[in-house]
């Protein structure tokens, strides 16, 4: 990982998360159900996790060096299935058998049937522990791979989160990084109405962690935030600020677009956008 | 300072012998780890988080969370033990086992202590009464209670040889052992006592109970005796051949009758061709019968839930003279 961005990296980071983005809608298109609003605020950050910053090799998911990359919010899992495909791990052809009888890509992801998915998910909170469990044992054992846990802000309403945060600052685990979406919207409306996490930063850096900020939809901004969480020993949370229904704009800051999928008017209007973007 | 009776007998607990298995399979299984949500001393891994330091997670009072730790740790492959008492651990923590362990096919052991009415004075709200039913009904989960001290030595040594999903039922009362001979399998169930006339099936301390009730009875009755020390999978083949032999039969357990061993067998037979001919025989169920343990003395609860030896001579002879009736 070098310090800057080049030109060329944003342009073609740039080009694969329009492919994902528009995979994330031909999905849901397809499976006529799904998690639209989160998938398509993941893009940037998934894409510039798989495809620049984790040791990973998709021809060999199991490879003992990789970097550890757990999708706790597990509804979000059109993306990492869309991002998984796109990085080789499995055929881009088989993301429209989303939640259909038989198809490995379950409406929320287990581990043992789709290859790079590190952890089952769908229960709120419960991707945190495991994550803190690797960076546990990881760290007993002295080795270098790192462990990013990927949440949804809606994940903080959940005493588990805290438990695991408790838990992490008393192990020092400088090898765990936790990627919030903080997309502000969840299934019953806005977070701030729901459950006001506010001050959500300060609350984080109580606990011990080094909390950071920024832009979700940056690679720029991105690159930044995870240069400075992997020089330090403690572990961190990098607070994604990110627009749900990013890159789409009747689905954008709308949380009626959390747990719904297109038809097939509004998937022509989506692809199109994405495609124009 | 004068010796209690338990320490004048030697006797020890189910969860002694956990501490003292989890002690003899690290030296040998360097992936072993223990955790524990602050109940180091009662769940016997003091000497483990001692000797292993680096081994032993103590993640505070945080059930919920261990679970979790747990299902990571087996990422990386390690072979976790989470310990707390039952009604915490898997009581709290039912649905964290159910997606970050057993969908996920881990190799996990979740440890619950202080099961059963003999926890006595702390009452029920520490008095594991649920567990085998919330453990049983997980898919990939296997269900041990053990009997006595050495049956747990056996039980986490072979758990340790199995690497999968499971749950191990521990008790606190410190009991007179009676598998030290036996021969432990995971799902072969252990006939402790040959007999034609009726069959007792169960598993944990409270077999001590059946024991001294077919030995008072011996003279009479024919009594055969079932260690089911494996609820989950069970061994259907045992207790259909049993019941063909006897016909008639008595299920006793330290939980609700709803979920536990009376519900395995039951479930068991009904899936069997041959079983759900046996549905049908003379039987009774021992245990809590849908309501809440509390404060009292061990054998004060027992005798108050019928599962006491007197209790369960009385039943015993009511359920024959049903066979023959």
């Amino acid at each position: 990982m070098s310090a800057q961005l080049t030109p060329n990296d944003i342009h073609r980071l740039t080009e694969i998360t329009k492919n994902v983005r528009s995979n994330i809608i031909k999905m849901l298109y397809h499976a006529g159900s799904g998690h639209s609003a989160g998938s398509l605020s993941w893009a940037e950050i998934m894409v510039f996790i798989y495809f620049y910053l984790a040791k990973h090799q998709p021809q060999n998911p199991q490879w003992p060096d990789r970097d550890y990359v757990l999708l706790s919010s597990g509804h979000h899992c059109p993306a990492l299935y869309a991002v998984l495909a796109e990085a080789g791990y499995f055929p881009i052809e088989e993301l429209v058998q989303l939640r259909k009888l038989g198809s490995r890509l379950q409406g929320h992801p287990q581990r043992q049937l789709v290859p790079g998915v590190e952890i089952s998910a769908g229960s709120l909170a419960q991707g945190i522990s495991q994550a803190v469990g690797l960076a546990i044992g990881l760290k007993a054992d002295h080795k270098p791979n790192h462990v990013f846990c990927l949440m949804s802000d809606g994940e903080f309403q959940e005493g588990q989160t805290w438990e695991a945060l408790l838990l992490a600052n008393k192990y020092h685990l400088g090898n765990l990084s936790i990627i919030v979406d903080v997309n502000k919207i969840q299934i019953s409306g806005h977070t701030d109405q729901v459950m006001p996490m506010h001050p959500f930063f300060e609350k984080i850096a109580d606990f011990g962690w080094n909390a950071i900020k920024t832009n979700g939809h940056n690679f720029i901004e991105l690159n930044k935030a995870f240069t400075q969480d992997l020089s330090n020993d403690n572990p961190s949370v990098i607070l994604c600020q990110t627009i749900a229904g990013k890159g789409v704009s009747f689905m954008e800051n709308n949380p009626e677009w959390h747990g719904k999928a297109p038809n097939k008017e509004e998937t022509i209007k989506a692809l199109t956008e994405i495609n124009e973007s | 300072m004068t010796k209690t009776k338990s320490q004048e007998l030697n006797l020890k607990s189910t969860r002694d012998g956990f501490g003292e298995a989890m002690l003899e399979v690290a030296t040998t299984n360097p992936e072993v780890m223990a955790l524990c949500a602050d109940l180091t001393e009662s769940m016997r891994l003091e000497k483990f988080a001692q000797t292993y330091p680096e081994r032993f997670v103590q993640v505070g009072i945080a059930e919920q969370n261990m679970v979790g730790v747990a299902a990571g740790l087996a990422i990386v492959g390690k072979l976790p033990f989470a310990a707390s008492f039952a009604v915490f651990s898997p009581g709290r923590t039912w649905e964290q086992i159910r997606d970050s362990i057993c969908y996920s096919n881990l190799p996990v052991i979740i440890v619950g202590g202080h099961t059963g009415l003999n926890v006595g004075e702390d009452g029920y709200t520490q008095q594991g009464l649920e567990d085998l039913a919330l453990m049983r009904v997980l898919p990939n989960m296997i269900v041990i209670a053990p009997g006595d001290f050495a049956e747990t030595k056996k039980a986490v040594h072979a758990l340790v040889a199995l690497k999968k999903p499971a749950y191990l039922r521990l008790t606190r009362e410190k009991l007179p052992e009676f598998t030290k001979n036996t021969n432990f399998e995971i799902g072969k169930a252990n006939i402790i006592k040959e007999g034609t006339d009726l069959t007792i099936i169960g598993n944990g301390p409270i077999l001590t109970e059946v024991i001294t009730a077919q030995q008072n009875l011996q003279n009479n009755f024919s009594v055969e005796i079932i260690n089911l020390h494996t609820i989950k999978p069970i061994d259907t083949e045992t207790i259909i051949n049993s019941l063909q032999k006897t016909k008639a039969f008595i299920t006793i357990e330290e939980h609700q009758i709803i979920g536990g061993v009376y519900s395995a067998v039951i479930e068991a037979l009904a899936q069997d061709k041959e079983g759900s001919k046996l549905i049908g025989l003379p039987h009774l169920a021992l245990g809590l019968k849908d309501t809440f343990g509390e404060s009292g003395a061990m054998r004060e609860l027992w005798q108050k839930h019928n599962l006491d030896n007197t209790a369960i001579e009385q039943t015993i002879k009511q359920v024959i003279e049903w066979k023959h009736a």
